[in-house]
């Protein structure tokens, strides 16, 4: 196989598999950091107990997050030198900000955070939540405003021509707000909280559905299920001005996401379909019109298709983009649904008497990590053959001293180092799971030792 | 050339790239020393205070490597991107070893079962000597030159290359230097039997780091070319190695008057007496060519544009302080002997 290919499935596979982690730390600690300010204002002990149980997956997710991350810091340099050098000037700056503001910030706190119960004070204890938070937040800001920028350059020049051509910075704030930033910022913190609410949302369903630690389930199953509600509507938002920035900057991957490939005509908005990427045609079941809709809320103008566009400028895996992009949007539109549902039984006070919803709710954990992994699969096949959309392409961004065989010998290492991880990841999140948050044996208003 | 204080951009982000880097020798210097050590306790329990030592600090000091490798490509991709490139093995084992080494803290002792435990124990051993190792191996490349031709297009081995004789020198100096600091760091953080031990394994440790400077200082003067030029152009440069022999002399001095704190301050100094005389041994240039010297990488021809630069050392001037807050706090909350307690690892 050739060294493009290979340097593209170890990206992709480094990358996904980290991408499992920071969201579920994000979200996950957004729910921690709201329980822990429950129990500083109530001074009620379950709040505690959930903040130490939620606590300890969190360890687990963030640590995992922080060792596949440090990879992808380096892996641009081993894997993508001439890209490096193409974007350093002005992807270097978002990426050496994230270390000192956000990475600072959260490594830092986190130690008082996981070890520091006995030797600082609960508002310290709050605080440095907090700051773990805020900081796996920024992180995610600072990596997303380099991966905007690109889909959509702004505030930049290219100097230089051939090899020793390179991006650099013009208007630092144009850069960092590029037309895609905003919108792909929100949308991400949003997946990242669905990922983090969903988990919680899980765990305690299974809980409930067992008759185990019932009242303080019921706490946490509410916080989460809030939060999940207020999140996937919003979610609605930010993915519909999300997909209209794509439709003014990066038209050739709005066509690949629909697979609208006639050079002018009214597009279709698909519920699901195929796209024969030979043929060039749809077939599935859609709205007609619906994506010129959604564009100019207008179903009869047209929008410019991937035939319009030379061969060379267009995705070649467009029936993958349609169907990365598709599955997010029908989970999207699905956790809506589950959310809303459940909300309204909550206010009817029926909440968990029904035990195929909780069921549901058991298993829905995979579906916001789904749909945020095939999201950016979308958004990253999306903007083939470009990794610097219009600018630099991704079979010339490749470091060209590096031969297929050395890829060959990470890409193995990767695997078996990162399928051991993911496995004591699973085993040791089951383990703290079916263990819960404390003896069962004890009377939950009296487990408290530590206190 | 835009200058600040009458320094060049450059030059001001080659000192930065300098501190973040002798940042992480000397704090992640103790982490990884302390592993180098790990399986010379042992007892069980010797090596559970011995992971929790380091257990609140560790990922903080990782930091360092991460602003570290931020900031090398932020201002200077072309660095990045070469030296990555071509060393992509070591760099790809070391990676992984780090993945590792932290899979290894987290589960260790997560399990009751021996077999576990004893499994992860060498995990973690193996990982931080070799880490320690690998990254003495690539200053010692650097020190020596790539070969690099036209473009910084690199055209060297990939992996035997770069174990030649001097870089295993300089990677034995590094593993044992980070071993002192290792044992220096444990001694602060222990008592009764492990800490008897520890001071035990210190004599031997420094004896092995005194060994191994002496012949790499003796083989750096007599094999690499051009060392002792840069000194005639600059003699206040002589400061330095002045500085560093009475501070590896002092060390020794220090434990034996059980001051270990002192102890720790000066092997750290001596950390970074000795990458200061690296860099300024290098500069300006970053990574020399072995092919012809107008090929190597320099701060110049590597650097990021005036405007980034200018915005990036905007970014450090705010966040260095912030930073430096944030491990006060961290040290100071955590300051004192390990008591294992129920969040411990």
């Amino acid at each position: 196989m050739d060294v493009e290919i290979l340097a593209g499935i170890q990206f992709a596979f480094t990358i996904a598999f980290h991408y499992i982690y920071p969201p579920l730390s994000i979200g996950i600690g957004l729910i921690m950091v709201i329980m822990e300010g429950l129990y500083l204002k109530t001074g009620h002990k379950h709040y505690e107990v959930l903040t130490r149980f939620w606590l300890k997956i969190f360890a687990i997710t963030f640590g995992i997050g922080v060792a596949t991350g440090i990879i992808m810091e380096f892996e641009f340099g081993t894997n993508w030198s001439v890209y490096s050098k193409y974007v350093g000037d002005i992807f270097g700056s978002a990426l050496a900000a994230e270390g000192l503001f956000a990475f600072g910030l959260e490594s830092t706190f986190l130690g008082i955070l996981l070890f520091g119960w006995n030797r600082v004070s609960p508002k310290v204890h709050f605080i440095s939540a907090l700051g773990v938070f805020l900081g796996s937040m920024f992180s995610a800001v600072r990596i997303v405003v380099a991966n905007s920028w690109q889909q959509t350059p702004a505030g930049y020049h290219i100097v230089g021509e051939g090899l020793s051509a390179r991006a650099e910075v013009t208007n630092f704030w144009a850069m960092v707000f590029n037309p895609s930033s905003v919108d792909r910022i929100i949308h991400v913190w949003q997946g990242a909280f669905l990922a983090g609410a969903f988990m919680v949302l899980s765990v305690h369903a299974y809980y409930l559905l067992k008759g185990r630690y019932v009242q303080i389930s019921k706490k946490a199953f509410k916080i989460a299920l809030f939060v999940a509600t207020v999140i996937s509507l919003s979610q609605l938002v930010s993915g519909h001005s999300s997909a209209d920035g794509v439709a003014k900057h990066q038209p050739a991957k709005l066509a690949a996401m629909e697979g609208h490939y006639e050079e002018s005509a009214a597009a279709d908005l698909y519920l699901f379909g195929w796209v024969n990427n030979e043929t060039r045609k749809v077939t599935g079941m859609g709205i007609p019109g619906g994506l010129s809709f959604l564009v100019h809320q207008d179903f009869e103008k047209p929008i410019k298709g991937l035939n319009a566009f030379p061969k060379d400028e267009i995705p070649t895996q467009v029936n993958a983009v349609f169907q990365f992009y598709h599955i997010m949007i029908s989970i999207g539109m699905f956790l809506i649904l589950l959310t809303l549902y459940a909300s309204y039984l909550w206010w009817r006070g029926t909440l968990f008497d029904k035990k195929w919803l909780l069921k549901i709710f058991a298993f829905s954990v995979l579906l916001p990590q789904i749909a945020n992994q095939v999201g950016w699969f979308a958004a990253e096949m999306g903007r083939q053959p470009w990794v610097v959309y219009g600018h630099l392409k991704t079979s010339e961004a490749f470091s060209q001293e590096v031969s297929a065989n050395q890829i060959l010998f990470s890409l193995v290492l990767f695997l078996i180092v990162y399928t051991i991880l993911f496995l004591l990841f699973l085993y040791s999140l089951n383990k703290k799971i079916k263990h819960g948050p404390y003896e069962e044996a004890e009377n939950p208003d009296e487990f408290l030792k530590y206190t | 050339m835009e200058t600040f204080l009458g320094i060049d951009y450059p030059t001001l982000w080659y000192l930065v790239v300098g501190l973040l880097f002798s940042g992480y020798a000397i704090l992640e210097g103790f982490d990884y020393g302390a592993g180098a050590w790990h399986l010379f306790f042992r007892k069980d329990l010797s090596r559970r205070i011995a992971i929790n030592a380091i257990g609140p600090l560790w990922d903080a000091n990782q930091v360092w490597l991460i602003i570290g490798g931020g900031a090398l490509f932020a201002g200077f991709p072309v660095m990045y991107a070469t030296m990555l490139s071509a060393m992509y093995i070591p760099f790809m084992v070391f990676l992984m070893l780090l993945v590792l080494r932290s899979a290894a803290i987290k589960f260790r002792s997560s399990e009751e079962m021996t077999w576990w435990r004893k499994t992860w124990d060498v995990v973690y051993f193996v990982s931080n000597t070799l880490i320690g190792f690998l990254l003495g191996v690539v200053l010692g490349n650097i020190l020596q030159g790539f070969e690099l031709h036209e473009n910084f297009e690199y055209r060297g081995g990939i992996f035997l290359t770069f174990l030649n004789p001097y870089a295993l020198m300089t990677g034995l100096t590094t593993l044992s230097i980070f071993m002192t600091q290792g044992a220096i760091f444990l001694l602060l953080k222990t008592e009764g039997k492990l800490h008897d031990r520890l001071s035990y394994l210190l004599k031997k440790g420094m004896v092995f780091f005194i060994i191994s400077f002496a012949i790499t200082s003796l083989y750096t003067l007599t094999f690499l070319h051009g060392v002792t030029d840069k000194f005639k152009e600059q003699p206040i440069f002589f400061i330095l190695p002045i500085l560093a022999f009475p501070a590896v002399a002092n060390v020794p001095r220090l434990v034996s008057k059980k001051r270990y704190a002192y102890a720790l301050v000066f092997s750290s100094l001596i950390m970074a007496f000795l990458l200061m005389l690296v860099a300024f041994q290098l500069y300006p240039v970053l990574l020399p060519s072995t092919v012809n010297p107008g090929y190597s990488v320099t701060i110049y021809n590597a650097a990021s544009s005036q405007k980034s630069l200018g915005i990036m050392l905007t970014i450090v001037l705010i966040g260095a302080p912030l930073l430096a807050g944030y491990f006060l706090f961290l040290y100071k909350t955590f300051h004192g002997k390990v008591k294992l307690d129920d969040t411990s690892y």
